[in-house]
């Protein structure tokens, strides 16, 4: 790797200056709503990816997170009217703090069981908010938008700048995850717990890591959702659909790099959308579940994986290296 | 506010549930338990066996009959389904556990989906004698359809008990659980004995279906309750434990019938899930693990 990072930033600053741009010119509001939920997923899967893709811990509980931060958003603005930054931070803080916990479940629990109680922590904290009066309980409640920061003009490109900001940072962090030593270890962690800790890996400290990391960005993801549809209610802030997404997102794109959980949500969360629209809803989750399917048992290494596959036989070819 | 006729009552009620709880996770304990298949699937393939049940009722058929007559073909189901997980997944060997855990999340999505495409979103039931009415006891009222859902699960749970102890294909399933490298040593097909069982799990799942529409209307997205159900049972009565699994659905029946009572409806859900990340906390072999 030449020049390590310098093409990375340079792309990150043009994706956000083209959603700033797009922001500028677009005056038709639906495109922002639509684009924002692609973006969340790149989030989502992106730090689903941290765990699952690196460390190979299989975390169905995205959702738990998601909503989480969600809530947490929604107390604040509800108890203290908090600026939408505080908001997030203080989203990421609660999931990340969940993440610390789901963490420290690693200590006993793998593979299947890991993914398990996680699915548990999406259906108990659901029942809280549920049963919890001040936040509407499972009748959801009303937000009233307050009025756009400065230089945006609607509060909708606002939400999709920032998601695309958010999006940004958080491949960022996936990236310097992968790329440092603490990726390598997870990645040790994944192919053999075991030989990793017994060639003084710190297995623990690095999982709790990646798993405060992921649920922190997951959390932090969920924290502009109740703006965004102006309302909160716990079945579909806790939807399983996130976790699928996202997992899905990671799993389709490819794992092994950063770029893939990108490319994987974009894909997959786009043509969710156009399909939704176009035929109907269940065939938007039929889709995502054929694919999943499709590309684990047929391409493991996700779309990054056929691609590269693919520019290794190109050259055989005859074309000049 | 307490009153201890409605803790008997509860208590009472709990166990008829229990015992349903562990019929419908008899499957997956053997399934899960037993051959080390993340079958996450298992809840969705149940309900798939309660919508054809449905089909079959809907020509006159007793339900528990429709549940009988559909095993031998979630049998061959659930052989076509090991096989290809095997072909797939355990053969290559590396990584399985994430890809398989997320091809059985696809499968679990795709059967949720399929039954909505073809049923609709809306609740459907059976009917049969025993559905609607129930046995007076004193001051109690117990429904009959659960009392036919004791009475099945405690039949299948004995069946099963039987079956991996007393016959040569039920003790050679224990053995592939116990040391599946021994028995390739000793010559035997460790893969046929697999796909073997997991038709056998399958097939019971067929019954869990049936039952599953008896006790209650049934709709597509109901696997997903389950899910937590069924692996909690599973994990607290320690993998592929049959008496265990009793036992569990026991544990989990009383609970949540408790929880129902004391509580109200909306924290019933998150009874199965308490108690599962408890127990995967705690001591994660389960009660009676091996």
């Amino acid at each position: 790797m030449k020049a390590p990072g310098r093409p990375f930033w340079i792309g990150a600053a043009v994706a956000i200056g083209l959603a700033a741009l797009l922001a500028g010119t677009i005056r038709y509001e639906y495109f922002f709503y639509a684009a924002y939920i692609p973006l969340t997923f790149v989030v989502l899967a992106t730090a689903w990816n941290i765990l699952g893709g690196y460390a190979g811990y299989v975390n169905f509980g995205t959702a738990a997170f998601f909503g989480l931060g969600a809530y947490t958003a929604v107390v604040l603005f509800k108890s203290l009217g908090a600026p939408l930054a505080v908001q997030i931070l203080a989203a990421a803080t609660m999931s990340g703090l969940l993440g610390f916990g789901a963490g420290l479940l690693t200590l006993r629990l793998r593979g299947i069981f890991f993914a398990i109680a996680t699915v548990a922590l999406i259906v108990i904290i659901q029942t809280v908010f549920i049963n919890w009066r001040y936040v509407g309980g499972a009748t959801g409640v009303q937000l009233l938008r307050p009025a756009p920061i400065a230089p945006f003009t609607s509060y909708i490109k606002m939400l999709f700048v920032l998601m695309a900001l958010m999006a940004v940072t958080a491949v960022a962090i996936a990236r310097y995850i992968e790329t440092s030593w603490i990726g390598r270890g997870l990645r040790a962690i994944r192919d053999s717990e075991e030989a990793a800790e017994a060639s003084g890996v710190p297995t623990l400290k690095l999982k709790v890591f990646a798993c405060t990391v992921s649920g922190a960005l997951m959390g932090a993801a969920g924290a502009p959702m109740p703006m965004y549809l102006s309302f909160v209610e716990p079945a579909s802030t806790f939807e399983l659909n996130y976790s699928i997404g996202a997992l899905a997102g990671a799993m389709i794109g490819g794992t092994a790099h950063w770029l893939g959980p990108v490319i994987g949500a974009l894909l997959l969360s786009s043509l969710q959308q156009v399909v939704t629209v176009t035929i109907s809803n269940e065939v938007n989750v039929l889709v995502v579940g054929v694919l999943l399917v499709v590309f684990v048992v047929a391409a493991p290494e996700g779309i990054l994986g056929l691609l590269t596959k693919l520019r290794r036989r190109a050259p055989t070819r005859g074309a000049p290296r | 506010m307490f009153s201890f006729d409605l803790l008997l009552e509860a208590i009472l009620f709990g166990i008829l549930l229990g015992c349903f709880y562990a019929a419908v996770s008899i499957g997956l304990s053997v399934a899960f338990g037993l051959l080390d298949v993340p079958h996450v699937a298992h809840p969705a393939v149940m309900v798939f066996g309660a919508y054809c049940t449905y089909l079959l009722a809907r020509y006159g058929w007793d339900p528990i009959v429709a549940g009988l007559v559909l095993m031998p073909f979630f049998f061959l189901l659930g052989m076509a389904i090991y096989r290809f997980y095997y072909e797939a997944f355990e053969k290559r060997g590396t990584e399985a556990g994430v890809r398989g855990l997320a091809f059985f999340f696809g499968l679990a999505l795709i059967i949720e989906v399929g039954l909505i495409l073809g049923f609709g979103v809306d609740q459907r039931m059976v009917e049969a004698r025993y559905i609607g009415r129930s046995l007076a006891l004193g001051e109690m009222r117990i429904p009959m359809r659960m009392l036919v859902a004791f009475g099945v699960a405690v039949a299948l749970t004995a069946a099963l008990t039987l079956y991996f102890s007393r016959t040569f294909t039920g003790r050679a399933i224990k053995a592939v659980a116990q040391d599946e490298p021994a028995l390739r040593l000793l010559g035997a097909n460790p893969v046929r004995i697999k796909q073997w069982a997991f038709g056998i799990a399958t097939a019971v799942t067929a019954l869990s279906g049936a039952m599953l529409i008896i006790v209650g209307p049934v709709e597509p997205g109901l696997d997903r309750v389950y899910i937590g159900r069924t692996f909690a049972v599973v994990v607290l009565a320690g993998l592929g434990s049959m008496t265990g699994t009793v036992a569990a659905g026991l544990i989990l029946g009383i609970s949540e019938s408790i929880v129902l009572m004391q509580f109200g409806a909306s924290w019933a859900p998150a009874v199965a899930f308490g108690l599962l990340l408890v127990v995967l906390g705690l001591r994660p072999q389960g009660l009676f693990g091996r």
